[in-house]
């Protein structure tokens, strides 16, 4: 299947059901126990800086087990699985000096998804994709990393973009969609956004888009203060495929802002909340068959065309939804009046 | 074709070095916090976008655009809006862009420098994810015709969404306001070819809009503030009219149209529409006159009041409601008087003795009353502290005529009226401890046990809350409380008084008060030497108004529930269609307030303020046309501000299910095979005797029975609330406009269902896609089907609302619940059922029998007792007693 014809068979999957994503990545690489030793593999044996907790180079250390998590969630019912590129980028991997790096580990976590995708469809016929993650990174644009001066910034938009560029640049031959996600800070998203278009405009690379957003907690709002509506309507311009939130929330406190965005977006919308909040140790107990009973009553209200899991997902949690949205009609894109919708950190609209 | 109101937003111009000396200085200086709160002001002040811009010569601007958009990005209260970044230079532009995290608006990009560099700019501007001003400039110039203006906007507009595939509603063109009156002839038609490109622009151009820089156009008479401002304001109505609907306005530069003195605005239009060719000097010569002057505009204020003595001021204040100069004027009395409690026993009461007087005589109305109750409490304010210190000092009490508790009962929260009447009560000397809504009866009783209280006041507004006074009273009765009990509220009548509460309590007298105006000859006369001879009168009363009743009841004849049923509303099924909705399932709406306020019934908001007479005939009204004009002056005021400042965030859920008549009752099914049930609505049925052959109804009679497919909708809404808001008003000791708003919410509230039924109607059911009623008849309920609302007399039942809010998921999806006595929070919200068919009406189903009463129990799995609690203001027979035969 050429890469056309796997988005083409996904967008056709999608009018008809849900499509599912996978789960979490380093829920997955915890399990493998590995220490210090195991995440440096041979190559980075001397590497003068720890490295443990580094999951994205794992790509170049450990790259059957990271293939092997990809399978796994294929296997689960994944359509699509995105890449372990979450902080394969210039800015993320400076915190362990592989800077240097961040283009091959983002290259080479490409390819292991793409080749655990091509293995499964090629056993299943059916098409299965791969998303390019693209993190937030560790740095943020709207917020000043100094309490005393709130006009400083430690990075400006156009590090950014360069560094969003290079990444996207390095998975570009492998991968089908490109996911912007746990976007914290919209700002940076839109640097991504910048750096998508870029890239389309230099090189003709033209993958659809996801975007994902974070809603930190019952406030609504994202960590750089806008509530859903405003973040739609800032990422609106790049015409995703897909827009919608992952990650800080469970399914029960993420429901009104996946709502909201449904309500407003004439996209798909992609879904995939952490297995429930963190209990006291930092771990997440939800059981699979809470999460796909939170998240099947979202499809059946409508609300979502792509459902996964973030932090605390297994597998289990991604077959539990895949077997309870089976049936499910997937939502509608909404339809709105033509107006202009700006935003701040709150909506404003001027009708046409 | 009926046209939408314009709209039109006002871009904040404060932030602008090139628009205001004072931000220049603190930018020039480094001052950012400074700068960064002059953001903040004019945010607070309604502007809707901010304009930034650092075009100045000597700054770097790159670097301050980068610098100030950095800092109010930490600024929640001032980053909550978009951000228009403006600047000449391009790196500046871009630098903007890459510092702002919503979607802003570039101003400005324009042909000026060529095709090729527009293409550049706008693609740029696409992939930060901005809108963008286009300036009607291009290689030759900037367009001063309205045939250049339009010419370079259409092909500008062909390059941005032909080629570039520019969002078109993402456009906003400025076909540049030039300076008129100048003296030069040329410039006398500029404000017409504004104008007349806009018009073309809008109609030819779609989805794109217009804005422009307003104060360019009054240029010529810098220094003379009233002739501009009469320019800015004649100007603005002819462009927003001709579908402007952006600009950079100060709003302090602008006056009403219809406020401008007419002379002055028929010189000004001469000039702006270019009417004649004096028009110039015609007003050049008249300007003088109006230099210096308030604006021609508000007539000029006489404050020759202020050279009277200090009480004579202090009555003014109070009889006018102006609270502008009270605690000036009421120190001035502190400190002329021995002690500051001589103050409000002198002059302010003498004050508001006066304001009682005329509206004991009708010649004052209760929106001015209460405004004088805003000024009487802020002079009492003032003074609290110097009496406190006297108290503390000497240990003496501060005295009253009296002690009122207030609260709204258990289960509900409506509070306009008890406000109102504690308002009412305070400026006639009473103290008032008002607890505020959903007072449980142990907190009543508490406080009016440990404040000594002279009397109790009760309010409700919802059915239930008859019940929960019912049982205040019953409560009084058993713990001995005697104090006089007021009861007040929408639904409370002297017949329910007489019937439930009074012969529920023997210690106290129980005294209804049908509206604010009453309250003070009741409260007075109970805590008068009359006390008990005006007692025993109202109790005579009430028994007087139970033997009626009893009389009455027994006059009117009331048929057994099978027999109503026999005569139930029929209509030939088979030749009714019913239509079936576009969209089942449920959706949730945010509903503008722009929208909302078209479809406001004014009327009820006079009764709000005791003023009955309908809209908009009350103006003409010869006694209280002044007043109803005043308050609604004051109230579209502050619609403005509720607009433009966003007070209040209307929602809205509904949704269509399949549904048929079942017996008495509506079956909902959860699809269209129609073989799972998914809910029921129950319903009543009228039983009272009819002398012709009207039928027995029961609102579910206008639903298809079983066979027929038909469908039944639900919804609720709600205006949204604003307890911040409140507070401020709270913290001023501010009622009027704390009044004002509530009712302006309830309004807001009740426009919102009338506005989500018409576009149910229209579009998302859809059986009436063409309809087109005016807002009278849409009040007048001209239009096809009803939206009955649960605990309304077609169905008494307020449990209902149970049923619909789990069905609409109400909570989540329009942030409305439910009271355990099923009122809905935020107060401001309505819900209802909606029936399709043509011919359902609203009706009342009145009194009725036990055996409908059982028969509805054992459908809804109640026990009697529950079904008589839920209907009681409706039953026909005493619970308890053994027959109910009338």
């Amino acid at each position: 299947m050429t890469r056309t014809e796997r988005i083409a068979a996904l967008e056709a999957l999608a009018r008809d059901r849900v499509l599912i994503l996978d789960g979490a990545m380093g829920t997955q690489i915890q399990d493998l126990k590995l220490d210090e030793d195991g995440y440096r593999g041979e190559r980075f044996a001397d590497w003068p800086s720890a490295i443990k907790g580094n999951n994205d180079i794992l790509n170049l250390t450990t790259p059957d087990a990271v293939k092997a998590i990809h399978k796994a969630y294929f296997e689960a019912g994944s359509d699509i699985v995105e890449t372990n590129t979450f902080s394969a980028t210039t800015i993320a991997q400076a915190d362990y000096d592989m800077q240097d790096l961040a283009n091959e580990i983002a290259r080479e976590g490409a390819r292991l998804a793409r080749q655990a995708a091509d293995e499964v469809e090629a056993e299943t016929g059916s098409p299965r994709g791969v998303a390019g993650a693209i993190g937030p990174t560790n740095k943020t644009l709207s917020i000043s990393p100094d309490v005393n001066d709130p006009g400083f910034r430690d990075i400006d938009f156009d590090t950014v973009r360069q560094a969003y560029y290079d990444q996207a640049e390095a998975m570009a031959e492998f991968v089908d969609f490109f996911l912007i996600e746990t976007v914290f800070d919209t700002l940076n998203a839109k640097a991504a956004i910048k750096a998508l278009m870029d890239l389309r405009a230099a090189t003709g690379t033209d993958l659809p888009i996801m975007i994902s957003g974070t809603i930190t907690d019952r406030s609504g709002r994202t960590l750089s203060g806008q509530t859903a509506e405003a973040f739609w309507y800032s990422v609106r311009h790049a015409r995703p495929w897909a827009v919608g939130l992952n990650c800080a929330l469970g399914a029960e406190e993420m429901r009104p802002y996946i709502a909201e965005i449904a309500r407003l977006a004439d996209t798909r919308i992609i879904a995939y909340p952490n297995a429930g909040l963190p209990n006291d140790m930092g771990e997440y107990d939800e059981q699979p068959d809470q999460t796909a009973s939170f998240v099947s009553e979202w499809a059946e209200h409508g609300l979502v065309n792509v459902l996964g899991g973030c932090c605390g997902t297994t597998p289990d949690h991604i077959r539990a939804i895949a077997k309870a949205v089976k049936d499910v009609q997937p939502r509608r894109p909404a339809k709105r009046e033509r107006a202009m919708r700006l935003s701040g950190l709150e909506p404003f609209e001027l009708s046409a | 074709m009926t046209l939408s109101v314009p709209s039109f937003v006002n871009v904040g111009e404060r932030t602008n070095v090139t628009g205001s000396a004072r931000f220049r200085k603190l930018i020039t200086e480094g001052d950012y916090a400074e700068a960064v709160s002059v953001a903040r002001q004019q945010v607070e002040n309604g502007a809707q976008i901010i304009d930034v811009n650092m075009d100045e010569g000597l700054l770097d601007s790159v670097e301050a655009m980068t610098t100030f958009l950095r800092m109010i990005a930490g600024e929640p209260d001032v980053a909550r809006v978009p951000v228009m970044v403006d600047s000449s230079k391009w790196e500046v532009i871009e630098a903007g862009l890459q510092n702002v995290q919503g979607k802003a608006i570039v101003n400005s990009i324009s042909l000026k420098e060529g095709e090729d560099i527009f293409r550049h700019q706008a693609r740029a501007c696409l992939s930060y994810g901005a809108a963008v001003i286009v300036m009607a400039f291009d290689e030759t110039g900037q367009a001063d015709t309205a045939d250049r203006k339009y010419e370079i906007c259409e092909r500008a507009y062909k390059i941005l969404v032909e080629e570039i595939g520019f969002p078109p509603e993402d456009i906003i063109f400025d076909p540049n306001i030039f300076a008129v009156a100048t003296g030069i002839e040329e410039h006398n038609n500029y404000a017409v070819d504004f104008i007349e490109a806009t018009r073309r622009i809008r109609e030819n151009l779609p989805g794109c809009h217009v804005s422009g820089g307003l104060s360019n156009i009054s240029f010529s008479f810098r220094g003379n503030e009233p002739v501009r401002r009469a320019m800015h304001s004649v100007f603005l109505y002819h462009a927003i009219k001709a579908g402007m609907d952006m600009g950079i306005v100060n709003a302090g530069q602008l006056d009403i149209y219809d406020d401008i003195e007419p002379e002055l605005r028929d010189l000004v239009e001469d000039v702006i529409l270019n009417r004649r060719d004096d028009a110039t000097d015609r007003l050049l010569e008249a300007a003088e006159g109006y230099r210096g002057q308030g604006g021609g505009k508000t007539k000029e204020r006489d404050l020759k009041w202020r050279d009277a003595p200090v009480a004579d001021r202090i009555r003014h204040a109070l009889v006018h409601g102006i609270n502008e100069f009270i605690v000036e004027d009421t120190e001035e009395a502190r400190q002329s008087f021995e002690r500051p409690l001589h103050v409000i026993e002198g002059p302010l009461m003498d004050g508001m003795n006066v304001v009682g007087d005329l509206f004991g005589d009708g010649k004052m109305f209760l929106p001015q009353v209460v405004k004088s109750a805003r000024v009487m409490k802020q002079a009492v304010a003032h003074l609290i502290p110097y009496m406190e210190a006297e108290k503390e000092a000497a240990g003496q009490k501060h005295s009253s005529a009296g002690k009122v508790v207030m609260a709204t009962v258990k289960g509900d929260v409506h509070d306009i009226g008890k406000n109102i009447v504690g308002v009412v009560l305070q400026c006639n000397g009473y103290e008032v401890i008002d607890l505020g809504v959903m007072v449980p009866c142990e907190t009543i009783l508490e406080t009016a046990r440990k404040e000594n209280a002279d009397i109790i006041g009760l309010s409700g507004l919802i059915t239930p809350s008859l019940d929960e006074m019912v049982f205040v009273a019953s409560e009084m009765e058993r713990k001995k409380v005697d104090i006089p009990l007021l009861i007040g509220g929408a639904t409370t009548s002297p017949a329910h008084t007489a019937v439930k509460i009074d012969p529920s309590i023997s210690v106290a007298p129980v005294v209804h008060v049908l509206d604010a105006s009453r309250a003070v000859g009741v409260v007075s006369k109970l805590l008068s030497d009359q006390r008990d001879s005006y007692a025993a009168d109202v109790k005579a009363d009430l028994a007087k108004i139970r033997e009626r009743r009893l009389a009455a009841r027994a006059s009117k004849n009331r048929v057994p529930i099978a027999q109503a049923r026999q005569k139930a509303w029929d209509c030939d099924w088979s030749a009714h269609t019913p239509p079936k909705p576009n969209q089942l399932g449920v959706q949730d709406l945010r509903p503008s307030l722009e929208d909302l306020i078209d479809y406001i019934d004014w009327t009820p908001f006079f009764f709000t303020w005791e003023m009955k007479g309908s809209y908009p005939a009350i103006f003409d009204d010869p006694n209280r046309g002044e007043a109803a004009k005043s308050l609604f002056e004051d109230a579209q005021a502050m619609l403005k501000r509720i607009v433009a400042e966003k007070w209040l965030e209307p929602r809205a859920v509904f949704g269509f299910w399949p549904a048929n008549r079942v017996g008495d009752d509506a079956v909902l099914y959860t699809d269209e095979s129609r073989k799972e049930v998914l809910e029921t609505f129950y319903g009543l049925r009228q039983q009272a005797a009819k002398s012709n052959d009207n039928p027995h109804l029961n609102q579910f009679d206008f639903l298809a029975p079983e066979g027929t497919p038909d469908w039944l909708g639900g919804f609720a809404v709600t205006a949204g609330d604003n307890p911040e808001i409140l507070a401020r008003f709270e913290a001023d000791k501010d009622d009027y406009n704390s009044i004002l708003f509530k009712a302006l919410s309830d309004r807001l509230a009740e426009a919102a269902a009338e506005w989500l039924h018409e576009k149910v109607r229209r579009e998302h059911w859809g059986y009436a896609p063409d309809e087109a009623f005016s807002n009278r008849e849409l009040i007048e309920e001209a239009y096809a089907g009803i939206r009955p609302a649960p605990g309304y007399p077609s169905q008494p039942d307020h449990t209902e609302k149970r049923t619909l809010f789990n069905l609409l998921d109400a909570p989540e999806r329009a942030g409305i619940s439910l009271t355990n006595s099923f009122a809905m929070t935020p107060a401001s919200s309505v819900s209802g059922l909606y029936l399709s068919h043509p011919d359902s009406v609203y009706f009342a189903v009145g009194r009725i029998l036990r055996d409908q009463v059982e028969d509805y129990a054992g459908r809804k799995g109640w026990t009697l007792e529950e079904a008589e609690r839920a209907l009681a203001p409706i039953l026909d027979y005493t619970p308890g007693a053994n027959s109910n035969a009338a």
